[in-house]
């Protein structure tokens, strides 16, 4: 668990989305791991400035599709066989064509959940306070205009003052302290 | 299909590729969030929305009465009986999941496809889809006659150990329709994540700020929620892309899978679903265009949208003439002699009116002139095209339910069909509810995605070699 009091990190604002990229970069250049970038739009090159390249959205999505898969086709088999069988125009009991297409839509339905929910489950949401809405200049940007990079509190390369100075070299429009 | 930076000459037109533009010139980060913020978060609601409101409101409450009669009296009150069992119900169910078609056709397969231009009219779309869902997910649960039980259609474990039987497309329409309907919600939702945030942040009022905090979970725009994000709707559209076609097949089945001439075909799948992404996109300018003038939408829904649907129109439209043209030709190749007697009492028997209606509005007004760039970015026409499109969906379903059904093979068994008031008043009360629904939506909710339409900008390019703080 983070400490729960002091500073959260040190904020800075940039008015277009290449500023950030540039700042993003040279931070990660400079050795500085605890960061991230806020965007009111998805910034591809600002992940990528951050070293974040991959995602497990993907590996959720698959095996919820294959869970739902089997969890239908199994269903089906095991009512049509065992629990209910009924003759249906002499049809064979096992009638595994038929089967495809309820289990079809089950692997959607079960891919798109786990897609949607393991979305939100690994962006830690929903989260309803978080320090950034402490910042002045955060909510009234972040989702609309405005690009941030936050360096933070527990990367060990943080110090107040110094971390300070070095944002100031990367030409923000502000840098703000964010606290708990 | 990002716009290009160029010089202003002609406001609309693109000079390099000579296309309409996607996103007025001018716009910015600023003002596309202005645009959209204002239509929601204003505590002035415009008057013409209260009196839209009110009107549909009633409809949908005379759709109320009706299906209130409906329970109490059963589907006798309906024009259904023998020959012509299925009549408006499933009419309706299949226009309605029609319409839907277009929502997920614009948010998924153009969102793969990369076309940037669907960003401006996706929202709205997906909103147009779970209404349409809504109206269309009604009908069956009604018409079984016993809607109390509808639950007997799941597969759960009851007392009775009565199973549902997987073999009949009945029942894969159960599954098909349940899932398109959560995943429409689901993509939906998710996609409205990031705008919800804006509107958190941007609203005066404390309930606004509230409502709308809980219901954008504490989006922050972090990057890397950012990516997983557009993992995850990447993947929604690429899930959502085999769910909608699988839905309307599934529809298709419900006839094909039956003996009866005029329903036994096996062009009904891919012909059922061009059909429904034509009446769709219909759907949509007949919302959008409206929609545009009444907010002052004009930069962000350009001409350029209006003209692309027109072209996806004329494309699917043609599907459907090669569909009904197949159908003709079946009828006389397969040398049955129930087949031509359909396709004949179809076009010249007593409802031959309704083929031609359907001729009318399907293929004749719509693909002689959608061909033409001046009426394709006719607003007024297009209007008018859309309506007139609707309308001739709308009988294609009539025509396949009615006309297949009520001279069969015995002559004496023939009928007739004739709607009841309770069978318009549920058709009208759905087209009530469908309206009120998608009025609550545009009043509360964000209708274009405003970070989708960020991203189409010419700021949004990145540039690294520039200068440090140099203006984009």
């Amino acid at each position: 668990m983070p400490p729960r009091e002091g500073t959260y990190g040190l904020l800075a604002e940039f008015d277009t989305p290449s500023d950030l990229v540039r700042a993003a970069q040279q931070a990660r250049k400079d050795g500085w791991r605890r960061l991230d970038c806020y965007t009111p739009y998805p910034v591809e090159e600002a992940a990528e400035a951050i070293g974040f390249h991959r995602n497990k959205v993907p590996l959720i999505t698959l095996i919820g599709g294959l869970m739902g898969l089997a969890a239908m086709f199994a269903l089906e088999t095991w009512i049509s066989v065992l629990a209910y069988p009924l003759n249906i125009g002499g049809r064979p009991l096992y009638s595994w064509p038929a089967f495809i297409i309820p289990a079809y839509e089950w692997t959607i339905l079960w891919a798109g959940l786990s897609a949607a929910f393991g979305m939100i489950a690994l962006n830690g949401l929903p989260a309803l306070y978080h320090p950034l809405f402490n910042a002045p200049n955060f909510r009234d940007g972040a989702t609309v205009d405005k690009f941030f990079l936050c360096l933070e509190a527990l990367d060990p390369k943080f110090d107040r003052a110094e971390t300070k100075k070095y944002l100031e070299t990367l030409h923000p429009v502000s840098v703000v302290e964010v606290e708990y | 299909m990002a716009t290009s930076e160029v010089e202003k000459r002609d406001p609309g037109v693109d000079p390099k590729t000579g296309e309409f533009r996607v996103v007025g010139l001018s716009q910015t980060f600023k003002s596309v969030t202005d645009e959209i913020t204002r239509i929601v978060l204003t505590p002035n609601t415009p008057l013409g929305w209260f009196a839209i409101l009110s009107v549909a409101g009633a409809l949908a409450t005379v759709l109320l009465t009706a299906v209130c009669w409906l329970f109490l009296k059963g589907v006798g009150i309906w024009a259904i009986t023998q020959p012509v069992a299925w009549g408006f119900a499933i009419i309706n169910f299949v226009w309605w999941i029609g319409i839907g078609h277009a929502g997920t056709l614009i948010s998924a397969i153009l969102l793969l496809f990369k076309q940037g231009w669907r960003n401006a009219i996706s929202r709205f779309a997906e909103a147009m889809t779970i209404f349409a869902v809504v109206c269309a997910g009604m009908f069956p649960l009604i018409h079984v006659g016993r809607p109390w039980v509808a639950y007997w259609m799941l597969p759960l474990p009851f007392t009775m150990t009565v199973w549902p039987q997987f073999r009949s497309p009945l029942l894969w329409d159960v599954f098909a329709v349940s899932t398109y309907a959560t995943i429409s919600v689901v993509f939906w939702y998710v996609g409205m994540i990031p705008d919800l945030g804006t509107f958190r942040d941007r609203s005066e009022s404390k309930l606004a700020k509230y409502v709308y905090g809980m219901f954008s979970l504490g989006w922050r725009g972090s990057v890397r929620h950012w990516m997983r994000y557009e993992t995850a709707s990447l993947l929604l559209a690429g899930l959502a892309t085999p769910l909608v076609l699988s839905v309307h097949t599934v529809i298709s089945f419900d006839f094909a899978v039956a003996v009866l001439p005029g329903w036994h075909t096996t062009i009904f799948p891919p012909y059922f679903v061009a059909g429904a992404i034509y009446s769709g996109f219909a759907m949509v300018l007949t919302l959008a265009i409206p929609l545009r003038k009444a907010y002052h939408l004009e930069d962000l829904v350009t001409e350029r949208h209006i003209d692309n649907m027109g072209k996806v129109m004329l494309a699917t439209g043609f599907i459907v003439a090669y569909g009904y043209g197949m159908e003709v030709f079946m009828a006389w190749y397969s040398a049955s002699h129930w087949e031509a007697f359909m396709m004949w009492n179809r076009m010249f028997g007593p409802m031959g009116w309704s083929y031609g209606v359907l001729v009318l509005c399907n293929l004749a007004i719509p693909l002689t002139t959608l061909w033409v760039r001046k009426l394709r970015t006719n607003i007024a026409f297009m209007f008018f095209i859309s309506i007139v499109v609707n309308v001739g969906m709308w009988f294609e379903r009539f025509v396949i339910v009615v006309t297949s059904l009520y001279r069969d093979f015995l002559p004496s068994s023939w009928g007739t069909y004739r709607a009841t008031k309770w069978d318009y008043m549920t058709y009208v009360g759905t087209l009530g509810l469908f309206t009120f629904l998608f009025l609550l939506f545009v009043r509360f909710l964000p209708m274009i995605p405003m970070n989708e339409i960020k991203m189409l900008l010419p700021q949004a390019k990145i540039k690294p070699k520039e200068a440090v703080g140099a203006g984009d």
